[in-house]
């Protein structure tokens, strides 16, 4: 039997959908103008007025925003409410000048914890249940957002973070942990942890709540028949809210989009226009009912496409597919984003030309990165521990950039493969798309 | 009282060490000493030729990282304890050797050491007095004459 946390907002009628959207949309747009100095600059430039949104219709008038839009007004340029009104910051685990940092109002946390509730319910969960929450906590959205949803399903919330294997499964085993909630990667390694200690008949798990990175069928698959569970995804991000704004039910075909709250558009990443429905392309987000961060037509970069076909849960919400990739260079490793270019940077600073290749992979279910560079005459020594000591120097660099280990190998001059002339700088062999 | 050690950068994978001594051989340079420092990834190759300049051409005009280092050649007689000694003079003189290699040349009773040290000066004064026979690149060149 399908459950809802919200079955009046999650199976309303079409029509009742739109009416909401139209109704909140015109409002927001209207508060937005009014309390966000950046974005009604943004609107101004492109001579449009809240005036000039009645519908849902007319979204296609508004400027877009994008991650250079969060830096720049960064800090609190695109917060529309007074500190005095705001009670939480999170943030993304993008470093220096890439990080994101969203604000909320109690307002902001209690929608957010909603749709973290359904997402919750629609993996079959009740107050009954024990919900172990192995995403991070702190900063990181998956943490606080999925605890939130579990205190307002009424599960039994088990807030153990993220790490210590250990610690995680034996709580597991004693205290009869029913619904995993933590990264993909993760819930395949404990998988295994459990499964190399002949423990499987001592855990309760019946579902997996499993985001914030990508993951193939395959790996469902694996994890589903390793734990013994039904395996859900789930999809956020911080500018947005957090994980929630959509989520997968029983039918596991595509996630439910949230759309009283969130109003999805899926463009050409190029032209900019809205593409008709059905055509992959990137998925844009417009938040309808946010306080303190109501980010309008927020480009996520992620390409995916929206089906309205009927879904067999009972839920009218859009639903979108998992993400078949990006529109800028960004790379998601370890749940970590990174960027060519901040590798780039660490090399040009230290000293190296920018000749160099990230190879991703993914080794027993975990992300690795490789970043080859090509000797130069100024690196080189005849002495291996120098030279290994300047490869160290660099991989510390790295860590303390990007927060994640990368492997560093030092290859020939001019052995980077080059097509027309250009290096190719990504070579991602995970599949995950 | 130094010869030059050609230091090449060369990755650690299957034909690259092939490739690069077959680069030497198609420019008629002979190898007289040899030593391979390796990590998992990569290995320096540190080569003394005949004719070095001629080398670092070749190897330059090949696209190959290299470095130039002056480094000592020791003769020593080919007996037991021998390498010992001159290990000892040199740590009782205060030589910080970095690594060495051996070699052979054509001539009997005599085996050949190459000692990268930090300081040549030092080194070089150190051994010559303590009666260590030193070989400039003359010299080197006559074993293989
Ligand atoms: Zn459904």
């Amino acid at each position: 039997m399908e459950r809802y946390y919200q079955p009046e907002i999650e199976c309303a009628s079409r029509e009742q959908i739109l009416a909401w959207q139209n109704e909140r949309l015109v409002k927001q747009v209207k508060y937005v103008y009014d309390r966000v100095p950046y974005y009604r600059k943004k609107m101004e430039e492109k001579g449009v007025t809240p005036a000039d949104v009645t519908s849902v219709a007319d979204l296609h008038k508004l400027p877009f925003l994008t991650k250079a839009d969060l830096r720049d007004a960064y800090p609190y340029g695109l917060c529309a409410v007074p500190i005095s009104q705001a009670v939480r910051i999170q943030s993304t685990s993008g470093t220096t000048g890439r990080r994101v940092v969203a604000f909320y109002t109690q307002h902001d946390l209690d929608l957010w914890e909603d749709c973290c509730a359904r997402a919750i319910m629609a993996a079959g969960g009740t107050k009954d249940d024990v919900v172990h929450v192995s995403y991070g906590y702190g900063l990181f959205t998956g943490g606080a957002g999925l605890h939130g949803g579990s205190h307002k399903v009424g599960s039994l919330t088990l807030p153990m973070s993220s790490g210590n294997t250990d610690r995680q499964i034996q709580f597991m085993c004693d205290l009869g942990s029913t619904i995993l909630c933590c990264t993909p990667s993760y819930a395949a390694y404990l998988s295994e942890s459990i499964n190399e200690r002949g423990l499987k008949d001592q855990i309760h798990l019946k579902a997996g709540i499993f985001g914030a990175e990508a993951w193939t069928e395959e790996m469902r698959r694996d994890i589903e028949k390793g734990l013994g569970i039904k395996a859900y995804d789930i999809y956020g991000l911080t500018e947005i809210s957090g994980p929630g704004v959509a989520f997968e039910c029983s039918a596991q075909g595509g996630m439910h989009i949230n759309e009283d709250h969130f109003i999805a558009e899926i463009i050409d990443p190029v032209t900019e226009e809205v593409l008709p429905e059905g055509e992959k392309g990137e998925l844009v987000f417009t938040c309808i009912t946010k306080e303190a961060f109501p980010l309008l037509r927020y480009r996520t970069r992620d390409i995916c496409v929206l089906k309205r076909e009927k879904c067999a849960c009972g839920r009218t919400h859009v639903k979108m597919s998992k993400p078949m990739g990006r529109s800028d260079d960004m790379l998601i490793i370890k749940g970590v984003n990174v960027f060519p270019s901040q590798i780039e940077t660490i090399l040009l600073n230290k000293g190296y030309a920018a000749n160099y290749q990230l190879i991703v992979d993914r080794v027993n279910n975990s992300d690795t990165l490789e970043v080859q560079v090509e000797m130069t005459p100024e690196m080189f020594s005849d002495s291996v521990s120098e030279v290994t000591a300047k490869e160290k120097e660099l991989v510390n660099a790295m860590k303390a950039m990007l927060g994640i280990y990368a492997k560093v190998r030092l290859v020939a001059p001019k052995s980077i493969a080059r097509s027309e002339g250009k290096a190719v700088r990504v070579i991602d062999k995970r599949k995950l798309y | 009282m130094t010869i030059n050690q050609i230091s090449v950068f060369i990755e650690n994978k299957p034909g690259k060490l092939a490739e690069f001594t077959d680069i030497l051989s198609k420019n008629n340079i002979d190898m007289r000493a040899m030593s391979i420092a390796e990590t998992p990834d990569f290995g320096v190759m540190r080569i003394i030729v005949n004719d070095s300049y001629n080398a670092a051409c070749v190897i330059r005009e090949a696209g190959y990282v290299f470095s130039i280092t002056p480094v000592l050649a020791v003769a020593i007689p080919d007996e037991p304890g021998s390498l010992g000694q001159i290990l000892n003079i040199m740590g009782k003189g205060e030589v910080n050797l970095e690594y060495l290699y051996a070699f052979t040349a054509p001539k009997k009773d005599w085996a050949y050491m190459v000692f990268r040290v930090q300081d040549n000066e030092k080194a070089i004064e150190v051994l010559s007095k303590n009666g260590v026979k030193l070989l400039d690149q003359a010299e080197l060149d006559r074993l293989f004459a």
